[in-house]
């Protein structure tokens, strides 16, 4: 069977300066419909490049990335575009809902970008709006709403779409706990209902709520697996010290 | 994304902050008001003097003879002559000499009185009209014989008929530089009745005038053609006329109505061109304020270009989006220009109507449809060429900067 997102040896390599960062150093991965994934590094691991070559907002430097079984990794702007429109569903942790705009035109965003008739927009974006619970604040602007509400807003436009792939970018990370434990309790009900879901956090204790876990760190997976293995939430100290000016300082003060 | 949802996101982002849009739009309204304000002051100018024209005749040849009293002189004869060899295309002739002379009755003078010598042939019997315009109302015009026996009678103008007689001038005398002329017409009223107007005159006999007026250094011959269309004919057999008298081009000037019609239209069209011009100057600075505030729109817009790119937009939908906003600022001043144009027009009109004191049958300000078609028409598209520059760095943001942009 066809995997929903394969990364094959993905690099993305930036110049800062004078230095060369690797923020994705050889990554191969695969995520199969149905799934529900969290990935999870601690800032600077590549988690957040990972995300936008997901997200199809960034292309690799090398390698290539196949969604839906397309070759995406050397899209133009406007191809990427139309394969987020068409193929994902966005969740930011500031909600970024467009404020002038009103709860329900929020939703319809994508919908509209897709061409789809305005009669057909707005049964689409109620409906989605229903999904959340929030049908009722349709016509509200997304100030008049709480933090979860917006969030749960930002979802009923993910999902309006009809996306393969719902992309979470640390949503809960502007909420309260109660809040946030709601709103990923959310996405495991969505991803019960059979909706593909990836969920970039740098929280552990939000990543075991995902089915698999994949753990990454200097841009590398130094963990793939079953969210429940003890060894998934193990964010390995040593290791993340980084070899650069400091530890050879302190190298050497203690050698001294 | 379609127009008319672009449209109604500009609309709402224009109402979202009201000062804003207004101050962008000023400049855009002052540039399209005053294109049409002085569009139309040239359409009422042109109007104006068309109107007046029309009123002396517009098949009007004048003469202007300027060396007079020489043996190479040609005398108002040879000018009759001239109308009774070419009947085709000259209608009539008739001298047309200022008299500078006080016209008194009575005890009373009238200063601003202007007097004409006029051949028989200034009035038209068909018509019922003099040369300039205005008809008989009582009494007779000149006679041949009149002028032939140098008779001392006039025509006179319905302001003087009231001021000096009463209303009732046939028969009775009034002086022209001491000398007595019997009334025997009056004109209709042809201005506003006032000193010093177009009722404010009278016309003797041209024999008498030549006789009452020493100062003339010119002699004036208003030839009617016979139509609009064969005016240049009769200018250049006019013409032909006073070469064979005074072998050289600059003892006269001749004129047709038509001729000095097109000069004074082609001059105010020229006139009103340079100050369109002026005006369009004031519609580009007008068109860099929307460019200004269109940069500052996409900065403070940033996060927002990120999210609907990361819902799908294409660079193409940005760059419409901020376009058409651009053009909707721009499209909404150039009505607000329009319509302040109409009311300053309309308001330039009533001012110059109380200064002339000429009422509603004077200059009138009309605003083209020209005027304003190309007005809102510049106006739109400089609001489209000038928002281009930041609806294109709009559209070429980049989504992952643009979502983390604050």
């Amino acid at each position: 069977m066809e995997h929903l997102i394969e990364f094959k040896d993905i690099y993305k390599i930036y110049q800062m300066g004078e230095e060369t960062v690797h923020a994705l150093d050889g990554v191969s991965l695969a995520i199969d419909p149905g799934e529900f994934v969290a990935i999870v590094g601690q800032s600077g691991s590549g988690k957040s490049t990972a995300m936008n070559i997901i997200g199809c907002l960034d292309v690799p430097t090398s390698g290539t990335y196949h969604l839906g079984g397309v070759d995406v990794s050397t899209m133009e702007d406007d191809q990427q575009a139309e394969i987020r429109n068409k193929m994902l569903g966005f969740i930011f942790q500031q909600y970024n809902l467009i404020p002038k705009l009103n709860v329900q035109e929020n939703v319809e965003l994508p919908l509209l970008y897709a061409g789809v008739s305005a009669e057909e927009r707005h049964e689409r974006a109620i409906r989605s709006l229903e999904r959340v619970g929030l049908a009722d604040k349709r016509k509200n602007l997304p100030s008049q709403l709480s933090g979860g509400q917006q969030q749960r807003v930002s979802i009923a436009r993910a999902l309006a779409g009809n996306p393969s792939v719902i992309l979470a970018d640390e949503p809960t990370g502007a909420l309260d706990s109660r809040t946030g434990r709601e709103v990923l309790a959310f996405l495991q009900k969505l991803n019960a209902e059979g909706d593909t879901v990836v969920l970039i956090t740098h929280d552990n204790s939000i990543a075991v709520k995902a089915k698999r876990i994949i753990r990454l760190q200097d841009g590398r997976i130094i963990y793939d697996g079953d969210s429940q293995d003890p060894q998934a939430v193990v964010q390995p100290q040593e290791e993340a010290v980084p070899d650069d000016g400091f530890a050879q300082l302190l190298g050497e003060e203690a050698k001294a | 994304m379609n127009l008319s949802q672009s449209f109604k996101l500009a609309v709402k982002s224009l109402l979202t902050s009201k000062m804003r849009s207004l101050l962008t739009m000023l400049g855009i309204i002052i540039g399209v008001a005053a294109v049409i304000i002085i569009t139309s002051l040239g359409n009422g100018m042109q109007n104006y003097m068309n109107d007046q024209f029309e009123e002396m005749g517009s098949n009007l040849v004048q003469a202007q003879v300027y060396l007079t009293g020489s043996s190479l002189d040609v005398k108002a004869d040879d000018m009759y002559a001239l109308v009774e060899k070419y009947p085709q295309y000259l209608s009539g002739v008739t001298p047309y000499n200022t008299v500078q002379g006080v016209v008194r009755q009575g005890s009373d003078e009238f200063k601003r009185s202007s007097v004409y010598g006029v051949g028989e042939t200034f009035y038209n019997v068909d018509k019922n009209t003099i040369m300039t315009g205005s008809s008989l109302g009582k009494g007779r015009f000149l006679s041949y014989v009149d002028v032939e026996r140098e008779m001392a009678v006039c025509v006179i103008g319905s302001y003087l008929e009231q001021k000096a007689f009463g209303g009732d001038a046939l028969g009775k005398t009034l002086t022209i530089s001491g000398a007595p002329f019997t009334v025997v017409g009056v004109l209709e009223k042809s201005g506003d009745n006032s000193e010093g107007s177009s009722d404010d005159c009278i016309y003797i006999p041209y024999t008498q005038a030549n006789r009452l007026g020493g100062s003339q250094w010119y002699i004036l011959y208003m030839f009617t053609s016979t139509d609009r269309s064969t005016a240049a004919t009769a200018k250049g057999i006019v013409e032909n006329r006073l070469f064979k008298a005074y072998h050289d081009t600059d003892y006269y000037v001749v004129l047709t109505s038509a001729e000095m019609m097109d000069a004074m239209d082609s001059m105010v069209n020229l006139l009103m061109a340079i100050l369109t011009l002026i005006a369009a100057i004031s519609l580009l600075v007008g068109g860099i304020g929307i460019m200004n505030i269109m940069l500052v729109s996409v900065t403070e817009r940033t996060r927002e270009i990120g999210i609907r790119k990361s819902l799908g937009a294409k660079g193409r939908d940005i760059r419409s989006q901020f376009i058409i906003e651009a053009g909707t600022t721009s499209a909404i001043g150039g009505t607000m220009g329009i319509i302040l144009g109409i009311i300053m027009a309309n308001v330039i009109t009533s001012v110059i109507a109380l200064v002339l004191g000429t009422g509603n049958d004077g200059f009138v300000a009309v605003p083209t449809f020209q005027g304003i078609a190309v007005a809102f028409g510049v106006s739109v598209a400089i609001g489209v060429a000038f928002g281009y520059l930041p609806a294109n760095k709009a559209a070429k943001l980049n989504p992952i900067d643009a979502l983390r942009y604050d």
